[in-house]
């Protein structure tokens, strides 16, 4: 679809509006946080999944590498960003059980660089671990990676770093963020940078390694330094989300960071559309939002008198595992596909609406 | 550290790895003939722990057993029938993911219905006898896992080599396109080895929660990695390789654990993994393929 | 004589026990189009894939004006599987990957087309344009590359209407009809700026009309952008017509070159394609 002057007008006029509306809607929330704390605590989470999402489909999205070790490099950020910003006074408290490390002890950092450092931990490891998994092919990589996220949980959880990490006891009073403009400040900025990326001459050759990597090399792309690099700015993003998540949770230990977390993240990218950046955000806050909506499954129904069987702790996760499995099976493009969100898209959607219905009919009555 | 007490753990790392030996079989040789890493493998051992729970609720134990090999048959077929056979022209992530969905759902449903608490694996008063070997005290089941593992692993070797249905398999795991053209009903071939996949796991499901004592709904995804591992490790689509991966891992994590180093013992799988990738990506048996150009 | 682009060297190139190339020494000139000609399973595309780095040469040396850019010797077991015509000498070896050859000036094409089949047309071209950018990742990222990224595009665009695709920059590759793919797939090799181009059957799968068209195309950009061809082709007309040379090839041998002419009239050459044996002609 070409877009002619006057709709560009519109498109500008429309982005600006909208962008408006989020500010207006978060500047009304963070006026009134008591009153929408939970409501606010699901768009933080959202947001921050958001960065991981669209970090996670610049791997497998756009660059064709499936990796599995997104919840590694959250842990590493997460981490980072706990030890260099929990108050020095209250460290003693922290580590209690297992002591403090020296190293460590009066290591204090204000949180935007705690967060950047965060991200550059976790782009350093990965490229360690990058040099000798991205030779593996398809699932060979996505096991290697999950297999690293799990040595860098272990690493964590072990005794002999019990004077870093607390070991099980895990870290806690990491500071929150101050007010809720960080949160998706921050995130809107990450996933803006990564869109700049993947629009830029690397974001194609990105796009031609996921083709065929075999005509890719012919044109002169370095498969091994694309993939690095584009291995290394996802994990950058993703530490930075980990870190994200240690100040919107406030404490951490290693148990959150399992298989199940990079698998949640997966089910983002899928829903949303392997491919699409618009559809990562949108899937992290409809997956995040509904997983909470749907809260009402985990407790017993009673409608009129009449208790609904199905209603139990649980429900809500079974829910959501047909959902993905629907999602894979009969919608394999998810909400967008590879196409990204533009109002020429929507309003094209919305002239289009009363045509699909008569073609149904159509093709009813035949 | 005492000679019996070194052989004491050697029988339990190779009981160890008897179990993961069964249930890495399934990995290899649906890998074979799908080209897909069948995430819900380790899901479905871990329901046969369930459905062991429940059929020892209301039967003795040798006919408890039978039902849970039927259930967790079953159980495979049905997954790969709805989860996989849809997706089989379908790209290799698209597979994946669905075996990742599959795998989701499996644990999410069991906690569903069986809570996220450790639940008692029953006793089978047979196995759990203590037997008395030179030095070494080890219940039944810890001598019978190696040497139940090799019957069944010589067993599917003679079926695979040795009969008509076997040969599908292999031809079907050689090339899939050119197997259909031969004639041979892919469906039913791939049927059957999920037969024969989730029948060893259910095996090794019972073996291995014998020693466990308990079942919860996430024992199946780790030891489910650890298995693809071994099978990695013995050559993707390698029965005897899958059968020595097992082995090596089941007797590495006993060592670490033996030495003190219990947090590691799951890093070692990984550990493993990515050093027989560096070395022999193809592990110990498999064969190369390479990309036509 | 005019300057020597390619030069292959004794390249033999062994799978396991099967020799595919067996000790093939042959030269591409400046300015020259040769073709490599051979019945199927002859190991013309094996010889293509040694050159570009995609396969290393199990014995033999590729140089590129003048220069050695791969060399190699048998290693490891296969010093001892080593069954090829030529003696096997200790080298120093020295490996590439393909993308490092592309950008010393040697692009090629597929035999079955390599397309980026979701990208458009105008982003297959504009790939081979980021290999020669001076950009780097945050230079590209935050748009400070604004210039080079002009001149990219605008170069693109530019070899699209020399090869009239340009009113098609925005299809998706994989949507075009076969002739233009193939044509698609030698303006993106044409896009990586090189001075020698190999090209992989580029007439298969067409017909007569298009053979011809094709043929007039090559003898054209070799004009256009200076460049020497080197090809594999089984249509004869259009080999026959445009080459400057001929190199055949038979179960990994070299069994006749020359000009065209002088292939054509080659015993050696009509008994390997007919597989008349001289049992059979007495």
């Amino acid at each position: 679809m070409k877009t002619t002057n006057k709709n560009r007008t519109r498109n500008i006029i429309l982005t600006a509006l909208s962008f408006a509306l989020v500010l207006g809607i978060l500047a009304y929330l963070q006026g009134n946080r008591a009153q929408y704390s939970y409501a606010i605590s699901i768009l933080e989470r959202s947001a921050i999944y958001a960065v991981v999402a669209v970090a996670m489909n610049l791997l497998n999205g756009f660059t064709g590498l499936f990796s599995l070790g997104q919840a590694g490099f959250m842990a590493l950020g997460a981490y980072t960003v706990g030890i260099l910003t929990i108050p020095v006074e209250l460290r003693e408290s922290v580590y209690y059980m297992n002591g403090i490390s020296d190293v460590i002890k009066n290591l204090h950092a204000p949180f935007g660089a705690a967060l950047i450092i965060a991200g550059l931990v976790a782009a350093l490891v990965a490229a360690l671990i990058g040099i000798p998994v991205l030779r593996l092919k398809s699932d060979y990589l996505a096991i290697a990676t999950l297999g690293f996220a799990e040595i860098i949980r272990a690493l964590i959880a072990s005794p002999q770093l019990d004077r870093i990490t607390n070991g099980s006891y895990g870290l806690n009073n990491i500071p929150k963020f101050p007010n809720i403009f960080y949160t998706f400040g921050i995130a809107a900025l990450c996933i803006l940078l990564i869109i700049l990326v993947i629009h830029s001459s690397y974001g194609r050759a990105f796009k031609a390694i996921r083709e065929d990597e075999i005509a890719a090399e012919s044109m002169g792309i370095n498969l091994f330094r694309h993939k690095e690099l584009a291995f290394v700015i996802s994990s950058f993003f993703t530490g930075v989300a980990g870190g994200m998540l240690a100040m919107f949770m406030q404490s951490i230990d290693s148990k959150t960071f399992q298989v199940s977390l990079t698998y949640d993240m997966l089910l983002i990218v899928v829903i949303g559309g392997i491919g699409s950046i618009t559809g990562s955000v949108l899937g992290a806050f409809l997956v995040t939002a509904g997983r909470e909506w749907l809260r009402f499954c985990d407790n017993p129904l009673t409608i009129g008198g009449v208790n609904i069987p199905l209603f139990r702790p649980g429900f809500r996760m079974v829910i959501f595992s047909i959902l993905l499995m629907v999602v894979v099976l009969f919608y394999r493009k998810g909400l967008m596909g590879t196409n990204e969100f533009s109002w020429d898209g929507l309003f094209g959607l919305i002239k289009n609406i009363p045509g699909r219905f008569r073609r149904k009919r159509k093709g009813g009555a035949q | 550290m005492s000679f019996t007490t070194f052989l004491q753990q050697c029988m339990t790392g190779i009981s160890l790895g008897g179990a993961y030996a069964l249930i890495a079989i399934g990995y290899t040789m649906v890998y074979g003939v799908l080209r897909l890493i069948n995430f819900a493998h380790g899901d479905i051992f871990m329901m046969a722990g369930y459905f062991m729970i429940f059929a020892m609720a209301s039967f003795p134990w040798f006919v408890a057993i039978p039902i849970v090999l039927i259930a967790t048959v079953l159980l495979g077929v049905v997954i790969e029938r709805v989860a996989y056979r849809p997706l089989r022209n379908a790209p290799r992530m698209s597979a994946m993911i669905s075996a990742i969905g599959v795998s989701y759902l499996l644990q999410n449903l069991a906690t569903y219905l069986f809570t996220a608490l450790p639940k008692g694996y029953p006793e089978i008063p047979v196995l759990k006898r203590i037997f008395q070997i030179g030095g070494i005290s080890a219940s039944l089941v810890t001598f019978l896992t190696p040497v139940l593992t090799l019957v069944l692993v010589y067993l599917l070797i003679t079926l695979i080599n040795h009969t008509k249905i076997g040969m599908a398999i292999r031809a079907v795991s050689r090339d899939y396109e050119t197997a259909q053209l031969m004639g041979i009903k892919i469906n039913r071939t791939i049927t059957l080895v999920f037969v024969i996949g989730s029948l060893l796991a259910g095996v090794g499901s019972i073996l291995y929660f014998t020693d466990r004592m308990t079942v919860f709904p996430f024992s199946g995804s780790l030891p489910g990695l650890k298995c693809f591992v071994a099978a990695v490790f013995g050559g993707i689509g390698s029965i005897p390789g899958a059968v020595i991966g097992g082995f090596v891992l089941g007797l590495g994590e006993t060592a670490l654990v033996a030495m003190g180093q219990s947090t590691f013992s799951d890093a070692f799988t990984f550990v493993l993994l990515i050093v027989i990738l560096l070395f022999k990506p193809t592990g110990l048996f498999g064969e190369k393929a390479t990309d036509k150009v | 004589m005019a300057k020597n682009v390619l030069h292959m060297e004794q390249i033999t190139m062994q799978f396991e026990g099967v020799v595919a190339v067996n000790g093939l020494t042959l030269d591409v000139n400046e300015g020259e189009i040769v073709a490599l000609i051979g019945p199927n399973g002859a190991g013309k595309t094996t010889a293509f894939n040694c050159v570009t780095g995609i396969y290393e040469p199990t014995l033999g040396e590729v140089s590129f004006q003048g220069k050695t850019i791969l060399r190699n010797c048998p290693q490891g077991k296969m010093k001892k599987l080593y069954a090829g015509d030529a003696p096997m000498v200790e080298v120093k070896p020295l490996i590439q990957t393909p993308d490092a050859i592309t950008k010393m000036g040697i692009a090629r094409t597929f035999q079955n087309i390599r397309l980026f089949g979701n990208l458009s047309v105008f982003e297959n071209v504009l790939i081979a344009k980021h290999m020669r950018a001076k950009q780097n990742i945050f230079s590209a990222a935050l748009r400070l590359n604004y210039k080079e990224e002009q001149r990219m595009r605008r170069e693109a665009m530019e070899l699209l209407e020399q090869q009239n695709l340009a009113h098609l920059k925005d299809e998706i590759a994989s949507s075009l009809p076969y002739g233009l793919q193939r044509r698609l797939e030698i303006a993106r090799a044409l896009a990586t700026e090189p001075s020698l181009l190999l090209l992989d059957e580029p007439a298969a799968g067409m017909n007569p009309q298009e053979t011809l068209e094709l043929t007039q195309f090559i003898a054209q950009i070799r004009q256009d952008y200076h460049l020497s061809v080197f090809m594999i082709e089984h249509h004869m007309d259009l080999v026959m017509e445009i080459s400057d040379r001929i190199y055949v090839l038979d179960f990994g041998r070299l069994i006749a070159q020359g000009t065209p002419d002088e292939i054509q009239n080659n015993d050696r050459v009509i008994e390997a394609y007919l597989g008349v044996t001289h049992d059979a002609e007495n």
